[in-house]
């Protein structure tokens, strides 16, 4: 390969084992110039293991890593263009915010009046002009993490590794940041992997999310595919909420739960009496405007509902169906427009498009 | 953001990354290569020595056991062993409860001054272990003070031998009980306290479970200090012969080279199962205290106040009365007929040829081995924790530096003399240089050293090397400008705790010293032969003024540097 791989990092095949535990399962994966990536997986599900694989920290058992075209797989971390920013921040306690930042660029025998230049634009880039002389104790959790970035990113790496850089700090703090990294990142450009476990985060930030659980990829997709066409019920499962419902496939895109009979727009190619799991999101479950031709129209049973901020979270039971129980979010203004409230029967509707079809019964 | 922000490149024009021209792993590689190399040198061979000896006879040929049988059937000998056992056990029982009793005044009670009694009960640390027996002496002795106390008996011998043994180790004992009980969970005695539990039952079932492990760490700890220790059996024993100053007898007086490293390898067996079984105790100890535990917090109570105050005064006044009466008696012209004060006692040239030389000596061998010894110590457990490679040999050196904690340090001075007075080693001009003696004396206290360094390293952020790895700034930059300034408390630490144990040690160095490098610790010992007992009361008062004096420093030093050099630490 060669530089002109519209890949700026390509993996291949990428194996790693603690003793019996396999933490990374021929993982491939390929990611543009430019691009910000998102792995995302429950703890334990390998996406930590492969940021450390790319940076060369901890080095895979087997498999290929290359970087702008030059295979990597055996350099060492400082032999590869990254920059890292940990959970930890893993800010040097007993250096100041400007001599952190400016760590990686000493070593280069600059003029130190470089140095000092290019450590002030990159505090001012990440929000913090003029605190250089402080020592990290003296910053809050936030101001430590952008300090961390800038240091990351003190060295212009082609790379920008960010390991769960937001897990520590306040909802309200990790919101900000969440959007300042992000912008940050569109403007410079810099391609950029981070892990998260909170796929909120993922989908804010990411161009694309790489979805990883027992360490294999699941899913590689943009937010709104990952959202809307998970590939398999653990990506639908763990990223949003998802009602599921044991469900038989009855014809071509017609699929039978209990007694209700439902169109499907991708029923998939499962022959008929194929045993399926059929998932559908709380926030898909229509209420409004149904009419009689309305497709996989019921009427069912409103059981708790949980108070959740914006919005209400309700449990409904087709009438028709004694076991089946449907997950539906209602905004406040539906709430107070329908009047829902436990007890009351609701005309309600699954749209055939917002139903997904999985293989394999229940659990 | 301002417009400025706007042009920082994209890419690096500005810092474009150099490769490194050494590779860190290859360094790496070869430092742990290095280290390992020296810790078979000062630690691995001369133990190994000492294993093969005790299997030769004299002309240096395979004998297997026979050694060993001989020992058994050699009255004198098992006499000395049983002497051994004796005085060990006896010093155990006497000394535990004692050191428990006062850990359990200074963390679970309300006694005024505690700061007091810990530093009273720490004298004996910085004291060689023979001034308590010149102490004993001076109290007891065939002309001390309170002679007629004894009722007719004998100073000299197992009576003296176990008293001296109990006022050396009580710091030891208890340092861990403190240790042990400072660990306990606060939550459980309230919650007991809550459901109306008696006091006595409280103690029988919270503290003493809780304090269990100290008390059994701090009982081999004791036995195998008492085992080991050769200064007092040799100032204050008499004709009551002990293991190791069999050992002593065997290499130095007969040149029974054979029969030392059996006598060593004897006193090795106790040191082992302690070092193992307080393994195990730790362990033990830390799973039973959980994060989330509170420490306790004594309320006051007047009468259980009233009792350990009485208690922990006794005890310390006992410790230190002896070592203030060596102090005086050091300086008084002719015990007991006249008091009156002189400086005499400090001519050391009158009793010793060497004079104030020694002192010297004792001051250059603990400086060297505070400053050689702490770097090595440090590097190498940096070495060992924080590189990724060559794991197995990072292993090796720690299973190395771990070894000298299970080895007394007579042991360790056998191994010495077999290994470098080798005919065949290149490295026998070291014998008799101040070079062994560092040497001997770092490869002694290596281990607390190596645990210290251990554990301040592993509070440090563990991904401090892959940021700098990921900045291209080598690990030995990241180790000179963060790590060590970090860790710098315990730098300070470790080499305090070698320089005043280098200052004290009589131990492993008695096998080594040369015509030139007497040290001070060795000089009270042939004071002593000589029966210039004030002038060797002087020269170890002299060690033990030098050694406070060092601690005071540290602690003066460690404000400062907690203060002004590392002012990052405060908010």
């Amino acid at each position: 390969m060669t530089s002109s791989s519209p890949w700026f990092l390509s993996i291949r095949d990428l194996d790693k084992s603690y003793g019996e535990f396999r933490a990374l399962r021929s993982i491939d994966l390929d990611i543009r110039r430019g691009e910000f990536v998102c792995f995302l997986g429950p703890s334990g599900c390998g996406k930590t293991t492969l940021l450390r694989a790319i940076a060369g920290l901890e080095p895979q058992d087997s498999g290929r890593i290359e970087m702008e075209g030059r295979d990597v797989s055996h350099a060492a971390p400082s032999d590869r263009d990254f920059g890292i920013v940990f959970q930890s921040y893993a800010l040097f306690p007993n250096l100041t915010v400007a001599e952190n930042v400016g760590y990686g660029l000493v070593n280069r025998r600059q003029p130190a009046r470089a140095i000092a230049e290019r450590v002030e634009e990159l505090l001012a880039l990440v929000g913090l002009p003029d605190q250089g002389r402080k020592y990290p104790v003296q910053l809050s959790g936030g101001q430590q993490q952008r300090v961390a970035l800038a240091r990351a990113l003190a060295t212009a790496p082609g790379l920008l590794l960010l390991d769960e850089p937001l897990s520590a700090l306040d909802a309200k703090v990790r919101l900000r940041l969440r959007d300042e990294i992000r912008s940050l990142q569109q403007r410079l450009g810099v391609t950029t992997v981070m892990v998260t476990h909170d796929q909120e985060e993922a989908l804010a930030m990411a161009d694309r999310i790489v979805v990883m659980n027992n360490g294999a990829v699941e899913q590689v997709g943009t937010p709104e595919e990952i959202y809307r066409r998970p590939a398999t019920p653990f990506v639908a499962d763990f990223v949003g909420h998802m009602t599921f419902l044991d469900a038989v496939v009855t014809g071509p895109g017609t699929v039978r739960v209990d007694d209700l009979d439902l169109q499907v727009a991708n029923a998939g190619s499962f022959p008929s009496g194929t045993a399926v799991r059929l998932a559908m999101r709380p926030e898909e479950v229509r209420t409004r405007s149904i009419t009689e031709e309305t497709p996989n129209c019921f009427e069912a049973t409103i059981g708790d509902v949980t108070f959740l901020g914006s919005f209400c979270r309700a449990h409904l039971q087709p009438t028709r169906s004694r076991t089946t129980r449907i997950a539906a979010d209602f905004s406040a203004n539906a709430m107070r427009d329908l009047a829902i409230a436990p007890g009351e029967i609701r005309r309600i509707a699954f749209p055939p498009e917002a139903l997904h079809v999985f293989a394999g019964a229940a659990r | 953001m301002s417009d400025a922000v706007q042009e920082v490149p994209l890419t690096g024009s500005l810092v474009a990354p150099r490769p490194l021209r050494i590779g860190e792993r290859q360094v790496g590689a070869t430092l742990v290569l290095a280290l390992c190399a020296i810790l078979v040198l000062i630690i691995g061979l001369p133990l190994w020595a000492l294993l093969s000896k005790s299997v030769e006879n004299t002309e240096g040929h395979f004998v297997g056991l026979a050694n060993f049988v001989t020992y058994a059937t050699t009255p004198t000998l098992v006499a000395s062993l049983v002497n051994s056992l004796f005085v060990a056990a006896t010093t155990t029982a006497l000394v535990i409860p004692l050191a428990f009793a006062y850990a359990y005044a200074l963390c679970r009670s309300r006694i005024p001054g505690k700061g007091l009694f810990y530093a009273a009960a720490m004298v004996p640390v910085f004291a060689p272990s023979l001034l308590s027996g010149l102490a004993l002496i001076y109290v007891f002795g065939n002309q001390g003070l309170l002679k007629s106390w004894l009722m007719g008996a004998s100073l000299y011998g197992p009576v003296g031998v176990i008293a001296a043994e109990s006022l050396y180790c009580f710091p030891h004992a208890m340092l861990i009980m403190v240790t042990a009980l400072a660990l306990s969970d606060g939550r459980l005695r309230e919650a007991a306290e809550a459901l109306g539990t008696s006091r006595w039952r409280i103690f029988r079932t919270i503290t003493l479970p809780a304090a269990r492990y100290g008390v059994i760490s701090a009982s081999f700890v004791v036995f195998t200090l008492v085992i080991t220790d050769f200064g007092i059996p040799k100032v204050i024993g008499g004709q009551f012969s002990v293991l190791a100053t069999d050992a002593y007898r065997q290499v130095v007086g007969q040149q029974n080279f054979p029969m030392g490293a059996v006598v060593g390898i004897i006193l090795l067996v106790p040191a082992v199962i302690a070092f193992f079984i307080d393994r195990a105790a730790q362990k033990r100890q830390s799973a039973m205290l959980s994060a989330r535990a509170v420490p306790y917090s004594p309320k006051p109570e007047r009468r259980r106040d009233t009792v350990l105050l009485i208690l922990v005064s006794l005890v310390a006044f006992t410790i230190v009365a002896p070592y203030a009466i060596a102090v005086w008696g050091s300086f008084v012209r002719y015990w007991p007929y006249n008091l009156s004060l002189t400086l005499n006692n400090y001519d050391f040239s009158t009793v010793e040829p060497s004079g104030w030389e020694p002192y010297r000596n004792s001051l250059m061998l603990a400086g060297l081995t505070a400053i050689i010894g702490t770097t090595l110590i440090f590097c190498g457990a940096y070495l060992v924790e924080k590189l990724k490679a060559v794991p197995h040999l990072r292993a090796f050196a720690h299973f190395l530096a771990m070894l000298p904690m299970a080895v007394p340090g007579l042991v360790l001075g056998l191994g010495y003399v077999f290994f470098y007075n080798a005919i065949w080693n290149p490295l026998g001009f070291l014998y008799g240089t101040l070079a062994i003696l560092v040497i001997n004396t770092i490869a002694h206290f290596y281990t607390v050293g190596h645990i210290t360094a251990l554990t301040s390293l592993k509070q440090i952020d563990s991904e401090f090397e892959a940021v700098s790895a990921s900045l291209k700034v080598p690990f030995w930059t990241t180790f000179r400008r963060v790590t060590a300034p970090i860790c710098m408390p315990a730098i300070l630490d470790i080499a305090v705790y070698v320089f005043v144990n280098a200052m004290t040690t009589v131990s492993a160095v008695i096998f080594l010293y040369g015509a030139d490098t007497k040290l001070a610790s060795i000089a009270i010992v042939h004071m002593d032969e000589a029966g210039a007992v004030a002038s060797a009361a002087g020269m170890a008062t002299v060690i033990m003024l030098t050694a406070i004096a060092v601690k005071l420093l540290h602690i003066a030093l460690d404000r400062l540097v907690f203060g002004r050099l590392q002012r990052w630490r405060q908010r």
